[in-house]
């Protein structure tokens, strides 16, 4: 087959870049759950993300070379500078875009429309102020082979986005699962008014369940930039992908989410040895309009109110 | 629990307009409808009651195509047709068939004026396409004056006329069902298929929606099968009655035979109390309705003589 | 409506919770993020100097007091908001009651038709260019998308696609493509074929998809899009590749003894596309008015109750769907013949968002509004350009539409001039009554 000879290398560096596509799609999920809405506007979100690392990672390393221990806290401090911005960002648009129309009741279509409007407004803002062309974050550590299996290469930069979604996924399954900001997602997921009436915040709950998809796709932005740089109009295509992978794993599924970034990944490098490099975004789509027409609930089924 | 042998109740195949054969209909773990075999003939009002969540408006989807029973057969029998299976068509070719419905909660075209909500259902049969329109065609032009016609025509039987061009959104709730009933009849069916049309509805709303079906049936000639709560509207109205409970038939048969069948009064446990409402909350729910003997329920049958009459 | 701040304790507090004091935050930022937009660019090695250039400068103060002075206005009028909104109606209403009179309509129509035949012949090279490249071809396809949004209710953000597709064809029918047609075509009588082929795009994408939740179907005609764009830049054999195609003739039309040649010039074009819209304007307005615009209209507002009295709902969609993909195929035909060049980065997502806001903003629903939306928002740029303004730069276009987007869904998602059907559905949809859309879960619980 077309792919077998260079499989595992195609299967692990599928899998590194399913994962950030999987933390861009928690991000989408998770605002799905509480408000049936595809939050158009997350795009901006995961790019905002990658200037904030970069800014950050720009300041502090500057042209020198970390290594060792010093890189560890770099890469911390950028997803930490990814995610916060994601999450401010998020919390804007919420409070801009979504909730204005959420209190006169607007018909769906305006709220497709606002994040339409707001995801605009926010990257071409972006491209004014931050310039348009493309910029590279200095890398925290030394990128190289840390070692081989089956003869692939892993690489650092695919450990870093391992260990990184590993320890955000544990994180968001706690805050789920376990606080009372993951109770009140689940149950304005199954039942907002109901919720409602035993005393949930809603509005609270919304804002809280985008700044949570904000930090967690600030940080993907900051980690895909890694590799790819940064640039204004860096959040659609990566987006694209990522909602194709929340769908193909289930829309409202956080489980689902992960599973269908990683399996989107591989599948998408898997084409590309198949086919040519510029067809890899029409291979993903193409993975989306099979999954909404054969199977829309997705590989895990629909599954909004339940942690998983 | 035995039922009576349905070819009892019903002379000959061909008196039936709608026969539901053995349908049972699943959703994930949750079985809404299991079994449920029901024969209407031509011309009844026959009447499915039970309590909430029996699984009444499933069957209503069922029989216009909504849902698709994993067991079973719906046929409908026009009649000047073939008999034909419902199971398995889209709800717009159901309503082309000759089955038509309203909805628990009116679903009208809200921003629309009642006018135009009818002459969408009666529009539903034309033949004008976007071509046509566009063009301004005779046939275009002669579809537009008939479509008005018949209209004007259901509006007047509804009682709706002077109403016509008020926008749905603003009718009161008694006309918005009337209205609903309109743009059913406006798609010219054998069958019509009301789910709980006087829920929600004051006494007088109520008789007239009552008499509004009965001319129906008998004006029109158009078959009525009937979810409704209201006992009172049920018993005025149905030929016959079958009920369900827990998506099965428990009982079938006319209003007086329903009304003493031992597992009807069981599934209701306090029967049917003064108001001549079905208590709310389904079989065996003690907590919300207090329970009374049999002889109880048997007196209060006494105590409202339209049910004898039947 | 506003609290009165009282002494004590948490008075601080309460005076940020009055309405009044959040109204002035948001007028305050609101302003300042003006100020910003307005304001000089930044770049990547100076990421804030945009923000400092347009913040820490008198400049800022401007907005400010403006900002104040908007706040001051909103908070004595107490229903700033509705003023506006009946002053806008009151402006439309009139004129619509002037129209319900037939022979006023006439009257009106034949002097506005008149209007646009005699002003153009005014105007100056430039800006007869203008007229038709982004104005009068961005009215058709403003039209276009308003039947599949407008009228049917869904949301297409792939629509330049079949743009693409018309344009293609041109360059396929003319002998301009890499592969050769049977036959050459003159692009004049190509348009049937292209129009044909976008039509059919329009099915074969819409009859799948339709099917899908308005949100899904948004998605999937976004990546639609995409990838017709990147199937012209990767197909390099079948359609140029990203170089994209030349040579593509102009219009020639030779009918018996009658000969005529579109040239360079823009006039013809204008005239031809003239006449192009005011059909698409009497076709379209008698659509609306039929059977099957009442249908699309019933779609709009309830899909299971229409789909329960006998309408084939999918049939209905892909009808839209494909009207609106036919307007803007041969809206692409009209643009590559007329400049003779196309390429893949002609057909960008961006420019389906653009016709969006165009629609949007002038009115779902609304031919006038789509007419109006489309030569307004493209015109104002292009004034901008000659005459700057406002700190306005053209590559900033976007942020004030995007930003335009979110304020009119915000205050007046109806359109500056809405449809009067339109205007009362979202109006239900804001009091519980209805959905507006044809957005809601598709075949949800039926009750």
């Amino acid at each position: 087959m077309c792919f077998t000879q260079n499989f595992w290398n195609l299967f692990i560096s599928g899998i590194a870049n399913g994962l950030v596509y999987a933390l861009i799609a928690l991000g989408y999920t998770l605002v799905y759950g509480v408000l049936q809405l595809i939050n158009f506007a997350h795009s901006e979100v995961f790019m905002s993300g990658g200037f904030g690392g970069y800014f950050i990672l720009n300041a502090v390393i500057g042209s020198s070379q970390p290594s060792g221990l010093a890189s560890v806290g770099f890469v911390v401090l950028g997803i930490l500078g990814g995610a916060v911005a994601g999450g401010v960002v998020a919390f804007l648009l919420e409070r801009v875009a979504y909730r204005p129309l959420r209190r006169r009741n607007a018909p769906r279509l305006a709220f497709l429309i606002s994040a339409i409007g707001a995801s605009y407004f926010m990257y071409n803002l972006a491209g004014k102020e931050f310039g348009r062309d493309a910029v590279s974050i200095p890398s925290p550590f030394t990128n190289g082979t840390v070692f081989t299996v089956f003869g692939a290469q892993v690489q650092t930069y695919y450990i870093v986005i391992a260990v990184a979604t590993l320890v955000m996924l544990v994180l968001l399954d706690r805050v789920v699962a376990g606080t009372r900001l993951g109770k009140g997602i689940r149950a304005v997921a199954q039942d907002s008014q109901t919720a409602s009436l035993m005393g949930v915040n809603i509005d609270r709950v919304i804002s809280q369940t985008f700044v949570l998809g904000g930090l967690l796709g600030g940080a993907a932005g900051f980690l895909f930039g890694l590799n790819a740089g940064v640039v204004y109009t860096m959040g659609f295509t990566p987006s694209l992908k990522a909602f194709t992978a929340a769908v193909l794993g289930g829309i409202g599924n956080i489980r689902g989410a992960v599973l269908g970034g990683l399996v989107l990944g591989v599948a998408e490098n898997l084409g590309v040895a198949c086919t040519q490099s510029s067809w890899r975004d029409v291979i993903a789509f193409g993975i989306l309009v099979l999954v909404l027409l054969i199977r829309p609930t997705g590989i895990l089924g629909e599954r909004l109110g339940r942690s998983a | 629990m035995s039922l009576p042998a349905l070819s009892a109740t019903v002379t000959t195949r061909a008196d039936a307009i709608i026969e539901v054969d053995h349908v049972t209909l699943r959703f994930g773990g949750v079985t809404s409808l299991l079994d449920v075999s029901l024969v209407q003939r031509r011309h009844e009002i026959l009447s499915v009651i039970g309590p909430n969540g029996a699984g009444k408006t499933s069957l209503f989807n069922c029989v216009t195509g909504v849902y698709v029973p994993q067991v079973g057969s719906i046929t409908f029998r026009p009649e000047k047709a073939h008999p034909v299976a419902v199971v398995g068509r889209k709800p717009h070719r159901v309503n082309r068939l000759g089955i038509a419905r309203t909805f628990q909660s009116s679903r009208l075209f809200n921003a629309l004026t009642a006018f135009e909500n009818v002459k969408v259902g009666v529009e539903s049969r034309f033949h004008t396409g976007p071509l046509g329109a566009m063009l301004h065609v005779p046939r275009a032009r002669h579809e537009e004056r008939r479509g008005d016609d018949r209209t004007k025509e259901l509006l007047e039987f509804v009682g709706l006329r002077d109403r016509a061009d008020e926008v749905a959104s603003g009718l009161p709730y008694g006309d918005r069902r009337r209205l609903e009933i309109a743009r059913a009849l406006g798609t010219s069916p054998e069958l019509l298929l009301l789910d709980e049309p006087a829920a929600g509805a004051n006494p007088a709303e109520k008789a007239e929606l009552s008499s509004l079906i009965e001319r129906v049936r008998s004006e029109i000639g158009i078959s009525v099968l009937l979810i409704e709560h209201d006992m009172g509207v049920v018993m005025s109205l149905a030929d016959r009655i079958v009920v369900l409970n827990f998506g099965e038939v428990i009982a079938e048969g006319t209003p007086s035979q329903v009304q003493r069948d031992p597992a009807v009064v069981e599934a209701y446990l306090g029967a049917v109390n003064e108001n001549g409402n079905e208590p709310q909350g389904g079989a065996g729910d003690a907590g919300a309705v207090t329970p009374t003997p049999p002889e109880a329920s048997a007196r209060s049958g006494e105590d409202r003589p339209s049910s004898e009459e039947r | 409506m506003s609290a009165v701040p009282q002494q004590g304790p948490g008075s601080a507090a309460r005076l940020w919770r009055s309405t009044d004091a959040r109204r002035l935050f948001s007028c305050v930022v609101g302003a300042l993020v003006v100020a910003v937009i307005t304001g000089p660019s930044g770049s990547s090695s100076s990421p804030t100097s945009g923000f400092t250039g347009s913040l820490f400068r008198p400049r800022a103060l401007v907005f400010v007091a403006l900002g104040v002075a908007l706040w001051a206005v909103m908070t004595s009028r107490r229903r700033f908001g509705d003023l506006i909104r009946r002053a806008n109606d009151r402006v439309v209403a009139a004129p619509r009651q002037l129209l319900a009179n037939r022979w006023y309509r006439y009257v009106v129509y034949l002097a506005a038709f008149a209007f646009a035949i005699w002003y153009p012949t005014i105007l100056s090279g430039y800006w007869q260019e203008v007229l038709v490249d982004q104005i009068g071809v961005f009215v058709l396809l403003a039209l276009g998308l308003n039947v599949v949004v407008g009228y049917a209710g869904l949301l297409d953000l792939g629509y330049i696609a079949f743009y693409a597709i018309g344009a293609y064809s041109a360059a396929y029918w003319t002998g301009a493509l890499p592969i050769h047609p049977p036959m050459h075509l003159n692009p004049f009588w190509a348009i049937p074929f292209a129009v044909l082929a976008a039509m059919l795009a329009g099915v074969v994408l819409g009859a799948p998809t339709l099917r899908l939740r308005g949100d899904y179907l948004a998605i999937v005609t976004l990546g639609f899009g995409e990838i017709i764009q990147i199937v012209a830049t990767n197909l390099t054999g079948v359609t140029g590749g990203a170089q994209g195609v030349i040579g593509i003739p102009h219009f020639s039309l030779h009918a018996g003894s009658l000969k005529y040649v579109w040239h360079v010039k823009a006039l013809p074009y204008y005239y031809l596309l003239l006449v192009f819209v005011v059909i698409a304007l009497a076709a379209f307005r008698s659509l609306e008015r039929s059977r099957v615009g009442r249908c699309w209209a019933a779609i709009r507002e309830d899909e299971v109750a229409a789909e329960a009295s006998g309408i084939n709902v999918l049939k209905y969609k892909v009808m839209a769907f494909s009207i609106g993909a036919s307007t803007s195929g041969f809206a692409g035909i009209l643009t590559a013949s007329k400049i003779g060049f196309i390429e893949p980065g002609d057909f960008t997502v961006q420019l389906s968002i653009l016709i969006l806001v165009l629609v949007v903003f002038g009115g779902m629903g609304s031919l006038l509004g789509a007419v109006l939306g489309a030569a307004v928002l493209q015109w104002l740029p292009q004034l901008l350009r000659v005459h700057p303004l406002f700190g306005f730069q053209p590559p900033d276009l976007f942020i004030y539409l995007g930003a335009l987007l979110v304020v009119m869904m915000i205050f007046r998602p109806a359109g500056i001039v809405p449809s009067r059907r339109r205007r009362s559905e979202i109006g239900l949809a804001e009091h519980g009554v209805g959905t507006a859309d044809a957005m809601s879960a598709a075949g949800g619980p039926v009750a």
